[in-house]
């Protein structure tokens, strides 16, 4: 796979998926603390969303902050414009921003659930290697 | 193996008149903690407030700096 085709998957993937997160692991094993809170926050909404793991090629995470400018993952993309990292994020759940952004309700218990283990992922997460080949 | 301090420096020295509060969260100098306080942030949104701060440590961010989680804020306290 050339750095070209990762770029252009990637671009694909931002586009194509209303909510797409990018992240280290996956939402149902998430392999870093920030990636597991971005899921759980996502998953606490309900919102269907697309999760692809950057770990699988380290190109995939320099294609991808040379296309969002953001250094690190993870990356939550909607409608095509990226959102931001954990931080972001968190914030914006906690102020019901991330709710309206999404169009959904914000739940009735106001904190980012701390670990996702319990959530199941709204949406199958894009294997790298089921798109590509 | 970059200091609080340094990046606190760094931070303020590119931002002037910021105030920033860096801490260590892990004590292993790779995973930071920022809040900062800045006119500079008016009119930005979250995000162009956060990459304009990453923007001064470029490519040491994911490298040497492995984390730097960020707050920032306007001196009104406003954050978007």
């Amino acid at each position: 796979m050339t750095d070209t085709e990762i770029h252009d998957f990637l671009q694909q993937s931002i586009e194509e998926n209303r909510v797409m997160l990018f992240m280290k692991g996956t939402p149902d094993a998430p392999a870093c603390g920030f990636s597991a809170r971005t899921a759980a926050a996502l998953g606490a909404l309900g919102t269907p969303y697309a999760a692809l793991d950057i770990l699988p090629d380290p190109r995939i995470r320099q294609e991808l902050s040379a296309l969002s400018n953001w250094p690190t993952i993870p990356q939550l993309f909607v409608n095509g414009k990226l959102v931001g990292g954990c931080d972001i994020v968190t914030e914006m759940y906690d102020s019901g921003e991330l709710a309206e952004l999404l169009g959904v309700e914000q739940p009735a218990d106001e904190e980012v659930p701390a670990a996702p283990e319990a959530e199941a992922p709204q949406a199958a997460p894009l294997g790298l290697e089921n798109r590509l080949g | 193996m970059p200091r609080p301090e340094e990046l606190q420096h760094r931070i303020e020295s590119a931002l002037p008149g910021a105030r920033a509060q860096v801490q260590d969260l892990t004590g292993g100098g790779d995973h930071f903690r920022a809040e900062i306080v800045s006119d500079r942030f008016a009119g930005l949104s979250r995000i162009e407030q956060h990459q304009l701060v990453y923007g001064i440590f470029g490519a040491e961010i994911g490298g040497p700096i492995h984390a730097l989680s960020l707050k920032t804020s306007t001196p009104e306290g406003t954050t978007a």
